[in-house]
C-alpha cells in the first residue's frame, strides 16, 4: 500500500515535470505581448488572447510554412508507402537472386549516418536544378531501409500457403500483392504512414539546407530563422511552437498503438 | 526464375532510390573529402583538385574542430547515461503494477519524444532564461541562485544535456517497458527461494535479462547522441565562446556557411568513423561482459 502511493506520487512528479514545458508553451502562447517576461513567472494568462497567434499568420508567413510542412509530410508519407512497402514484402515473400545479401548490406548500412551522404547529394541536387525546391527535399525520404525493415519484419508473418493458393489460382504477382498482401498488411501500413509523417515534419537540416527561399520554408526551419530574429517575444514564438507541435502530437494520441508497435518492431534488429 | 523477376521488379524502386540518392553520395563523399572542394568549385568544377589527406590533416590543426568534438564526446558521455538511467528508472515505475493509470503516463511521458525538436528547443530557451525562465525559478523556491544557464559556457552544454534528457526518454522507456514484461515471473519466483532480497533479484534477474535490450539501447542512443545539432543551432548558435559547437554543427557552418565542402565531407566523415569506432567497442564490452 504504502509502495503504491510511492510509486504512483513519483510517477504523477516525473509526469508533472515532463508535461510542464508543453503547457508552459501553450498557456504563454495565449498571453499579451510582453507578459511571460516578468517575475516570478506567470503560469496562466491574466487575460487569454489570440493575438500572437493573429501576429503570427498575418506578418511572419508561418500560416504558409504550415501548409508547406503540411504538403511535404503528406507527400513523403505517400512516397514512403509506394516505395517502401513493395520492397518490404519482396525481401519478406518473394525470392530473388542475391536477396538476403543485399539485406545484410542494407542493415550495415544503418550504421552510416545520414548527414554522411547530405553534401553530395546536395552538389547532385544542384546540377540537377533541383535545389530550392521540394523534389530536393522529398528525394531521399522517399526509399529507406527502416521502412522497408518495418515492412520486412510484419510481412514475414504471412501464411505462404495463402500466397501460393492465389498463385496456383492463376493470380499475377501483381494481382497477389494487391489483392492478398497488402489488406493483410493493414496495420503495419498505418505504422510506416505515422513515421513518414513525423519524420518529416520534424526534420530539419535537410530542408535547413536545400531550401533557401523564405516561401518555401517548412515550420521547423521558419520557426529557428522566427527565433532567431524575435527573442524577445517569447508569447509570439510559443504560439509558434504551439503550431508546430500540436498537429504532431494530435497524430500520435490518435495512432499512438501503430507507433509504439512500429517502435518496438524497430527496436529488435539486433 | 518468374518468382526471381517478380521479386527484382518489387524491390527495385526502393532499392534503385537508395543506392543512387544515399550509397552514391556516401562514396562521393569519401572522394570530395579528398578534394579542395569550396565555393570556387562551385561555381565551376574546373576549379577542383585533389588533395589528398590534406583536409583531414588540416582539421586535425583546427582547434574550433577539437573544441567540437570535445563538445559533442561531452554531450554524448553525460547524455546517454543519464538518457538511459532515466528511461530504466521511469520503465521500472511503470512496470510495478502498483500503478491503475500506466496508459496515461506511459503516453505523458512519451510525449516529448513526438515532438519536433526546433520547437521544443525554442521553449527551453525561455525556461532557460536567466531572469524568467521556469528552471532558476524553481530553483530559486529551493534556495538556488539564478544560473546563466545558456550564457554561461560552462552551463550551456550541461543544459542542452537536460534538455535532450527530457526530450529523449521517453523513447527508450518504451523498450524498456517491453522488455521487462518478457521476464518470465518464474526467474523472480526462483531467485525468491534461493532467499535473493529485491536488491538482488533486481540484480541477477532484472538487470541480466535486459542486458541485450541495455546493449540495443545504448547502441542506438549514442548513434542519436553523436548527431547533436538543432539544439544548439537553436538555443545557442554553437556558444558562448563556442562552448556548444557539435560536430555536426561545426560541419553545417564549414559546409553550408563557408562552403568548404572538401572539408565538411571530411569531417563528416570523421564523425562516421568515429560512431563506427564505438559502436565496435559496445559490441566487444558487451561480448566481454557476457562471458567472464
Amino acid at each position: 500500500m504504502r509502495k503504491a502511493i510511492l510509486v504512483n506520487a513519483a510517477l504523477l512528479a516525473v509526469a508533472v515535470i515532463t508535461l510542464c514545458p508543453l503547457l508552459w508553451m501553450v498557456s504563454v502562447s495565449f498571453m499579451s505581448p510582453g507578459e511571460a517576461n516578468s517575475f516570478p513567472p506567470p503560469f496562466l494568462p491574466r487575460q487569454a488572447t489570440l493575438q500572437n497567434y493573429r501576429e503570427l499568420f498575418s506578418h511572419t508567413g508561418m500560416g504558409r510554412c504550415f501548409l508547406n510542412s503540411l504538403l511535404l509530410a503528406t507527400l513523403a508519407t505517400f512516397l514512403s508507402l509506394l516505395f517502401n512497402v513493395t520492397a518490404g514484402y519482396a525481401f519478406a515473400k518473394l525470392h530473388f537472386a542475391g536477396r538476403d545479401r543485399i539485406f545484410k548490406v542494407l542493415l550495415g548500412a544503418l550504421i552510416i549516418p545520414a548527414q554522411v551522404a547530405m553534401i553530395p547529394l546536395f552538389l547532385m541536387l544542384k546540377n540537377l536544378g533541383l535545389v530550392n525546391t521540394y523534389v530536393g527535399v522529398l528525394i531521399p525520404a522517399a526509399a529507406n531501409v527502416f521502412g522497408i525493415f518495418l515492412v520486412r519484419q510484419y510481412a514475414l508473418a504471412l501464411p505462404n500457403e495463402l500466397l501460393e493458393a492465389a498463385r496456383v489460382d492463376g493470380a499475377g504477382e501483381l494481382r497477389v500483392f494487391r489483392s492478398i498482401v497488402l489488406p493483410a498488411l493493414g496495420p503495419i501500413l498505418v505504422t510506416l504512414a505515422i513515421f513518414a509523417f513525423l519524420g518529416s515534419w520534424n526534420d530539419f537540416l535537410w530542408p535547413l539546407i536545400v531550401l533557401t527561399d523564405d516561401h518555401l520554408h517548412t515550420l521547423p526551419v521558419a520557426l529557428a530563422s522566427l527565433s532567431r530574429e524575435h527573442v524577445q517575444d517569447s508569447e509570439m514564438m510559443m504560439a509558434g511552437s504551439v503550431i508546430t507541435v500540436l498537429p504532431v502530437v494530435a497524430v500520435f494520441l490518435v495512432l499512438q498503438r501503430y507507433y509504439i508497435q512500429g517502435l518496438l518492431a524497430g527496436s529488435v534488429k539486433g | 526464375m518468374n518468382g526471381s523477376r517478380a521479386g527484382w521488379m518489387f524491390a527495385a524502386p526502393a532499392l534503385i532510390v537508395i543506392a543512387v540518392f544515399f550509397f552514391l553520395p556516401v562514396l562521393a563523399a569519401l572522394g570530395l573529402s579528398l578534394t579542395d572542394f569550396d565555393i570556387y568549385a562551385v561555381a565551376d568544377s574546373d576549379n577542383l583538385r585533389f588533395v589528398g589527406a590534406r583536409n583531414y590533416l588540416r582539421l586535425f590543426e583546427t582547434p574550433l574542430f577539437w573544441k567540437a568534438l570535445g563538445n559533442t564526446a561531452l554531450f554524448v558521455v553525460v547524455g546517454v547515461p543519464l538518457s538511459i538511467a532515466t528511461s530504466l528508472g521511469t520503465a521500472l515505475l511503470l512496470h510495478t503494477g502498483v500503478t491503475r493509470m500506466k496508459g496515461v503516463f506511459r503516453t505523458a511521458l512519451f510525449a516529448p519524444v513526438v515532438t519536433t525538436v526546433v520547437a521544443v528547443a525554442v521553449i527551453w530557451k525561455y525556461i532557460f532564461h536567466t531572469r524568467y525562465g521556469l528552471l532558476n525559478y524553481a530553483l530559486g523556491l529551493v534556495g538556488v541562485h539564478p544560473v546563466d544557464w545558456l550564457g554561461d559556457p560552462r552551463w550551456a552544454m550541461p543544459a542542452i544535456v537536460l534538455f535532450a534528457v527530457w526530450k529523449n526518454f521517453g523513447y527508450n522507456m518504451v523498450i524498456f517497458l517491453a522488455a521487462l514484461q518478457n521476464i518470465p515471473e518464474d526467474l523472480y519466483e526462483a531467485a525468491r527461494v534461493d532467499g535473493a532480497g529485491s536488491v538482488q533479484q533486481f540484480r541477477f534477474v532484472t538487470l541480466s535479462a535486459l542486458a541485450p535490450t541495455l546493449l540495443l539501447v545504448s547502441i542506438l542512443t549514442m548513434a542519436g547522441y553523436f548527431q547533436l545539432f538543432a539544439e544548439p543551432y537553436v538555443m545557442t548558435q554553437g556558444g558562448p565562446l563556442q562552448s556548444t559547437t557539435s560536430v555536426l554543427y561545426f560541419m553545417y557552418e564549414e559546409g553550408f556557411k563557408w562552403w568548404n565542402l572538401g572539408s565538411a565531407s571530411a569531417v563528416a566523415f570523421v564523425l562516421f568513423l568515429l560512431m563506427f569506432a564505438v559502436t565496435m567497442l559496445q559490441f566487444f564490452v558487451a561480448r566481454r561482459w557476457s562471458q567472464p
